[in-house]
């Protein structure tokens, strides 16, 4: 074969590869994804069965727990519209009322059932002062 | 004192705008005067910064709080340790660490190069002034860590307990010279391109200080994953952070990099790739940066809600497009001299290995930004977890294990057959022997993927031996030294190659821990009272007591009240006692009572890891004290304005109460096999990594020879 067919066909071999591998990329991200709602997004519609990422603050007051069980409300960052939310597993630190956090599960009969270990807590002043907690 | 470190700020940033003008003056007209003073410039302001950090430290050990910045991060019962850490602690103490450690480095690139690369440095210096003078922008303008309280508060906020440990120390300021370091090669890549020298004399100026940068960021994304495990509660060492994910990316295009520039080097083919390498490492590095401080992507690192992003990605635009510009305006000037010969030989197995380390970076960049990709294409938020990122890196990173095998034996321009059979012969088949014993003596075919793994670690390690071995072999026979010597002599005068080889053997062996620990451990989340028992992995543990003290942190972060646990953990006839805690810090909130804040405030894991070559055995504990409530509320009502004594002794009757009757506790334990070997394998790879930048003796002696000879030729000419 003479040597620019020989590199035009590699290049475009080369090419090949790249496409597939970017679209399988880019597949395997969307469907592996968990979107993240608000608590208002999910009361206005959840798919049941399908599995979110709630975030919002944890409401003032509303932090129980029972045994291993923790049950706790959780509001829109800006917002009044709030989810009960039923979880067990490790409580990251940060972990407070009034604070941000994020739990992935599923909607059930108007719960959100939390998954295992999947509580995420956000910490706006992290790396600054200790904020009060409001 | 604040206002001679804001000064030195602003004299900095004045210094550094004039280091650019005067050198690009100098390039310009030619005035070797104006390029030696831009350069001098850049010595100035590496004086300026050194002492803007010296007035910042002294003001954190003092514990001066009208430094807003230490009345934020640090407090009178900080440990001083920690208080010289804070400063780096704070978003705007960390931008002048960062101005700190790029004029120090500018100022020794800028020393080391003053006789050679006269149409080079100029533009270099001019390039490294302006990234100098936009940090010092930001400081000057946005973000002053000299900003002073009007009315000093008494007490400071303190240091967030969670970054009480002391790989703390040096972590950040590890990272951050990394990110500096790659600084260094984009900029004499910038100015190569400017002047259109686009040989491999600026390789060559600086490819030392792209090593010391990638050995840097390595050494610091390892303290990170060694803090995440040894100081957070969960047990992992890498949980796909964003902004852990950003110190990957470009330590990946770093190590690309000093991959393909040994192909410009031998062969002057890949200027292209190489440049895109440089400044794509760079662009990372700054958007590395960036990612802490944007608050753009949830993460445990951000600085939150910042002021300064906006000025970040403007930067960022300007070093994209100018760069990219600059390169395709230059496309004539950076064809290559050669061709591939063959597709068995080392340049094309280094460009193999090249699209691999870039192929790893676009996905975990992909992964990183998902959240902004899917709201852009789909309009929802979206995010991918870690069990994607370990699916789509895992076969990546097998692949490059197995190059870090192939790629130092296969010879330039091309492999003969017998030569490869030669190479592969024996490290094959210790790589079956190991396959064979795995299948044989361990349950290792439970996972396949780690298998494949263990099986290339093997490989990559028998063909590191074998060149050590042959090569100590083959220097005996010439100069009859003791074998010790002979290897000693071996590496010591080929640096770059062996240093190299260990940096390998180095990565495999972090490979192993990883797919190990990774693949088998077993980890239990467990609730129990005293006396109960658990199984995790191979041991049975025993919750044998509770445990309270006040005032006996043993990990020395200044913690009040320590809650903890005594663990009997069998396994066999081995009997190991841990003590895993968590301390309490006092609460600044003073909704909580006088008592109550001592218990409401943050509260940390201090887990207990028994290391071991085998396997590591790791425990933590979160203890209930729900059920001192009661207690605490009513001692908030009747202690209220007792004194500071009587209200210790209150807390340490509180304290002895959850002794005498502790509730059940949280225990999470994770028995993993071989983790400590990823610790083991990173520090071999730095090792190997000193080993390389270290000059050899010949170079160290060429140097000093041309220099005689120079100073020689100017006299003859005065003569």
């Amino acid at each position: 074969m003479d040597p620019r067919r020989k590199r035009k066909l590699r290049l475009f071999v080369a090419l090949t590869a790249a496409v597939l591998l970017a679209g399988a990329l880019v597949y395997t991200s969307f469907s592996a994804s968990t979107q993240a709602k608000e608590p208002s997004e999910l009361i206005a519609g959840a798919e049941p069965g399908r599995s979110y990422e709630l975030t919002g603050k944890v409401v003032n007051d509303s932090v129980d727990k029972d045994g291993e069980q923790l049950t706790f409300r959780i509001r829109d960052r800006d917002g009044h519209e709030s989810l009960p939310v039923t979880y067990s597993g490790v409580v990251p630190d940060p972990f407070r009322e009034g604070r941000e956090v994020i739990v992935s599960g599923e909607l059930k009969q108007g719960t959100f059932v939390a998954e295992r270990d999947s509580l995420i807590t956000k910490c706006p002043s992290k790396f600054t002062k200790d904020e009060q907690s409001t | 004192m604040a206002g001679l470190g804001s000064a030195c700020l602003l004299v900095g940033l004045l210094t550094a705008l004039y280091a650019a003008g005067a050198s690009l003056y100098g390039a310009r007209s030619g005035s070797r005067a104006a390029v030696v003073s831009g350069r001098r410039a850049i010595y100035c302001v590496a004086g300026l910064m050194v002492t803007a950090t010296i007035v910042l430290q002294s003001a954190f050990l003092r514990s001066d709080f009208s430094f807003q910045l230490v009345a934020e991060g640090s407090s009178t019962d900080t440990p001083t340790f920690y208080k010289f850490t804070a400063m780096w602690a704070t978003q705007d103490g960390s931008l002048l660490l960062w101005a700190l450690l790029m004029s120090l480095f500018s100022s020794a690139v800028l020393f080391a190069t003053r006789r050679s690369l006269r149409d080079i440095a100029p533009y270099a210096t001019a390039v490294l002034a302006g990234i100098a003078a936009f940090f010092l922008l930001l400081m000057v303008a946005w973000e002053n860590p000299f900003t002073t309280l009007a009315v000093a508060p008494v007490e400071g906020a303190g240091l967030n307990p969670l970054l009480r440990h002391p790989a703390m120390m040096i972590h950040p300021p590890m990272l951050y010279t990394g990110y500096v370091g790659f600084s260094i090669p984009f900029a004499f890549a910038i100015g190569a391109l400017i002047v259109r020298q686009t040989g491999a004399d600026w390789i060559r100026a600086t490819r030392r200080f792209a090593l010391i940068a990638w050995t840097f960021l390595g050494a610091g994304i390892m303290l990170g994953a060694l803090w995440s495990y040894a100081e957070l509660g969960w047990g992992g060492y890498w949980a796909w952070d964003p902004v852990e994910n950003a110190s990957l990316m470009p330590w990946l295009i770093g190590t690309a990099f000093i991959h393909s520039i040994m192909v410009q080097e031998k062969r002057g083919m890949l200027r292209i790739w190489n440049v895109s390498l440089i400044v794509t490492t760079f662009v990372l590095a700054l958007l590395g940066t960036f990612l802490v401080r944007s608050g753009i992507l949830d993460s445990i690192h951000a600085f939150g809600a910042s002021t300064i992003g906006t000025q970040f990605l403007t930067f960022i635009a300007i070093v994209i497009l100018g760069s990219t510009a600059l390169i395709v305006s230059r496309l004539d000037d950076l064809r290559s001299e050669a061709k591939l010969d063959s597709l068995m030989s080392r340049e094309a197995f280094f460009l193999v290995n090249n699209l691999v380390l870039v192929g790893l970076c676009v996905v975990i960049f992909w992964g990183t930004f998902f959240p902004l990709i899917s709201e852009a294409l789909s309009g929802n938020e979206a995010s991918v977890g870690p069990p994607w990122f370990n699916r789509v890196t895992t076969p990546l990173a097998l692949v490059l294990v197995a190059l870090a095998a192939i790629g130092p034996v296969v010879p330039w321009r091309r492999a003969s057959r017998s030569g490869l059979v030669r190479s592969f012969r024996l490290p094959l088949a210790v790589m079956a022997v190991t396959l064979v014993a795995l299948l044989a003596f361990t349950n290792s075919a439970d996972s396949p993927l780690a298998l494949i793994m263990f099986c290339f670690v093997s490989l990559v390690l028998t063909v590191v031996t074998q060149e050590l071995w042959r090569g100590t072999r083959a220097r005996r026979t010439i100069t009859g030294d003791p074998w010790p010597r002979a290897l000693g002599q071996l590496i010591a005068r080929n640096r770059r190659r062996y240093g190299g080889y260990l940096v390998h053997a180095g990565i495999a062996i972090l490979f192993l821990g990883v797919a190990a620990s990774s693949a088998f451990q077993d980890q239990k989340d467990v609730r129990l009272s005293p006396g109960e028992s658990f199984k995790a992995g191979g041991y049975d543990i025993t919750y044998v007591r509770p445990t309270a003290e006040v005032g006996r942190d043993t990990a020395g972060t200044g913690a009040p009240i320590t809650f903890g646990a005594v663990l009997r953990a069998r396994r066999g006839d081995e009997v190991k006692m841990l003590h895993p805690s968590r301390n309490f810090y006092p609460s600044q909130n003073l909704e909580a009572g006088p008592i109550g804040r001592f218990f409401e405030g943050e509260a940390t894991s201090e887990v207990d890891v028994r290391w071991g070559l085998r396997r590591d055995l790791w425990t933590a504990v979160r203890p209930d004290i729900a059920e001192l409530e009661p207690a605490i509320r009513e001692a908030n009502a009747k202690f209220t304005n007792s004194s500071d004594d009587i209200q210790a002794i209150v807390i340490a009757a509180i304290v002895q109460k959850y002794r005498n009757n502790a509730p059940p506790a949280s225990f999470r334990a994770i028995d993993s096999p071989l983790v400590s070997w990823i610790w083991i394998g990173g520090a071999i790879m730095i090792l190997g990594a000193l080993i390389a930048i270290w000059p050899s003796p010949e170079a160290r002696m060429r140097r000093v020879t041309s220099i005689y000879a120079a100073r020689l030729g100017k006299e003859l000419s005065q003569a």
